[in-house]
């Protein structure tokens, strides 16, 4: 009997043990030890605010109009087929002399943002293509669509049909034209 | 749900067996139909062609059965004719050059970018009459039936697949049972050594508990035993209330549910989109940012389904509900979100923000930049935030506390090589040390300052 009662105390204990262990809840953080020194007094980018201060409770927003962010500078083409046709003729405005540095960077940022579409060789081979999440992404030295370096970056300012804007990846103008001039290179490379 | 699949497993090889008597059976009347299709379809065009020329050059604008960028384009050819009275002449002059279709004041051209918010089609003379008969061909082919064997056959397969758990299952299970089987043996041969013992006529000896102090009395008695034992028990107790403690503010494996079901596998693993695509101001800026809808647009105006693995969804996904439909059903809460409304291909312009929940977060009192790791450092996402491309539910990986921050900068060498701007500093340092490789620490990656002021 006493070992009975014994046994009963031993599986008890190691219930209490196992509901111990297994009460971390994995979609609740845990504990703090000073929650305010913790939590920041400011807004937290991309917080959400719930004091009525900001039109959608959160701290992210889109710019005030009429502004523009550092490192860019106004587009003088618009968003429109004519628009296009202009920027066509727009040459790169950066420094020719530092055309390699230019085109590494390019490269690392077309590896980022182009290639999972347009493919490491720009002849619309890219990831997404070849499993057939996207289609019809055209190869750079498609004759009829002509690309040009003004061309490129009006299409990546403001996006084409099925292609979004990558302005808002972008830090700069800057990085935004050397890619446009690395397509440009392997469009080169393509028609060789 | 393992054992589930154990169970149904017979029903599922039966079923598949069933399945393949049905498509042998089926297969012929399927090449006959197929052969009548082809029949008829022939002079028209290349079916197989054309859907090669559609997918290069259409597909990005434009669907069978649903609006994109461009009209759906099922039919095209016969409903233009019955509808609008416009032969094929027109739709090469339109496929070629559109641009001077519209330039030149033709009615339904004009009508049509129009209603389509202006959006210019590229121009084509690169396809001939005969490319376009075989894209038209395409378009006027029935869409192939969905195939009907899908579920089934993923279902089927990863019965083999899970054999060794099965397998596993079954040998713990019966080593369990051995061993029940041994104790009551030994219950019964005990029993019957005692009838024997006491047929016998031999005592059996039973300790004179009255006799004896008991053993906690003993114990008590024994006062250095007593003292002994509390210091244990208290350095025990210790031990693990400093292990508890220490884990108090880490939020190591913490994985919130989020408004909406994003999986890191399918994107970063299956589609192999690099991090920074999204997460485009770790490179950058402080902070590695939450993209905001219009990233997710730049991809998901064009996918607005999950297809998934041509193989179909693995049983794993299945037990978990992560079906296709389900898949499809969290890309229309990003459409609500953002404000998509895919029937006109528009935004309404009413959106609202995800609440996206945070999981990595550092106190307050401690400053971390990401541009300084990713691109000075040059150190992977995944250093620090374990295997993502594999995680289904994004979790925390690190425990990010400090020690763990000390110990990376401690065996991190630094990337000196051709850093211009660090160039003296990198030569100065590793003569004070006496080493040719640098560590985050013997550049002062550890002085209190750095990150905390």
């Amino acid at each position: 009997m006493n070992s009975m009662k014994q046994f009963v105390k031993i599986v008890f204990g190691i219930v209490l043990l196992a509901s111990a262990t297994s009460c971390f809840d994995k979609s609740q953080p845990n504990y703090q030890y000073m929650p305010n020194m913790y939590e920041p007094v400011g807004y937290e980018t991309y917080g959400g605010v719930d004091n009525g201060l900001f039109p959608q409770g959160t701290e992210a927003m889109l710019p005030a109009e009429n502004t523009i962010s550092r490192e860019w500078m106004p587009y003088e083409f618009e968003n429109t087929p004519e628009g296009k046709e202009l920027a066509r003729l727009q040459p790169s405005p950066l420094d020719s002399l530092g055309r390699d540095e230019n085109l590494v960077k390019g490269a690392e940022l077309y590896a980022v943002y182009c290639m999972v579409c347009h493919g490491p060789r720009g002849a619309g081979q890219g990831v997404l293509v070849k499993r057939e999440k996207i289609l019809g992404v055209p190869s750079y030295d498609d004759a009829a669509r002509n690309i040009t370096v003004g061309s490129t970056y009006h299409t990546m300012y403001y996006g084409l049909n099925s292609m979004g804007s990558y302005a808002a990846q972008m830090s700069s103008e800057k990085e935004l034209w050397q890619v446009a001039e690395y397509v440009m290179k392997l469009k080169s490379d393509l028609t060789k | 749900m393992k054992q589930v699949l154990n169970r149904v497993q017979f029903s599922k090889v039966f079923g598949l067996s069933l399945l393949l008597l049905f498509q042998l059976v089926s297969v012929t009347i399927h090449a006959q139909e197929e052969a009548a299709a082809e029949e008829t379809a022939a002079p028209a065009g290349d079916v197989a062609a054309g859907k090669q020329l559609f997918n290069q050059n259409c597909a990005a604008c434009h669907a069978l059965n649903r609006k994109m960028t461009g009209p759906a384009l099922a039919n095209v050819e016969q409903r233009l004719y019955e509808d609008e009275g416009l032969g094929k002449e027109w739709l090469y002059a339109w496929i070629k050059n559109s641009a001077g279709m519209i330039a030149s004041g033709d009615a339904y051209a004009n009508k049509i970018y129009n209603e389509y918010n202006q959006a210019a089609m590229t121009a084509f003379p690169t396809l001939s009459n005969a490319d376009i008969d075989n894209i038209l061909a395409y378009t006027a082919a029935p869409p192939p039936a969905p195939p009907t064997a899908g579920p089934d056959v993923a279902g089927g397969t990863p019965v083999s697949g899970s054999g060794s758990g099965i397998s596993n299952e079954i040998v713990l299970g019966a080593l369990a049972l051995v061993f029940g089987l041994l104790v009551v043996m030994l219950f019964l041969v005990n029993n019957t050594l005692r009838k024997i013992a006491e047929a016998n006529g031999v005592e059996i000896v039973k300790a004179d508990a009255k006799k004896r102090t008991p053993i906690w009395k003993a114990f008590v008695q024994n006062q250095f035993l007593v003292f002994c034992s509390v210091v244990v028990l208290l350095l025990g107790s210790a031990y693990f209330a400093y292990a508890w403690m220490s884990q108090i503010g880490v939020d190591q494996g913490y994985a919130p549910i989020q408004p909406i079901h994003y999986s890191h596998k399918i994107h970063a693993g299956d589609n192999k989109i690099e991090c920074k695509y999204c997460h485009s101001s770790a490179r950058v800026s402080k902070h590695s940012g939450i993209p905001s809808l219009n990233v997710c647009m730049n991809c998901h105006k064009s996918i607005y389904e999950y297809t998934g693995n041509p193989e179909g969804p693995s049983a794993e996904d299945l037990a978990n509900g992560y079906t296709n439909e389900f898949y499809t059903k969290e890309i229309k809460k990003l459409y609500k979100a953002v404000g998509w409304d895919e029937e006109n291909q528009k935004y309404t312009g009413e959106s609202q923000p995800v609440e996206w929940v945070r999981i990595h977060n550092l106190p307050d009192f401690a400053y971390f930049n990401h541009s300084q790791h990713v691109s000075v450092g040059k150190i992977e996402c995944q250093t620090c935030h374990g295997p993502v491309e594999e995680m289904e539910i994004m979790y925390q990986y690190s425990p990010l506390t400090m020690g763990w921050c000390i110990n990376c900068h401690r065996e991190t060498e630094v990337q000196v090589a051709d850093n211009a701007y660090y160039e003296k500093i990198h030569t100065e340092l590793s003569k004070k040390y006496g080493v040719e490789k640098l560590t985050a620490a013997q550049m002062g990656g550890l002085e209190c300052g750095k990150c905390h002021y």
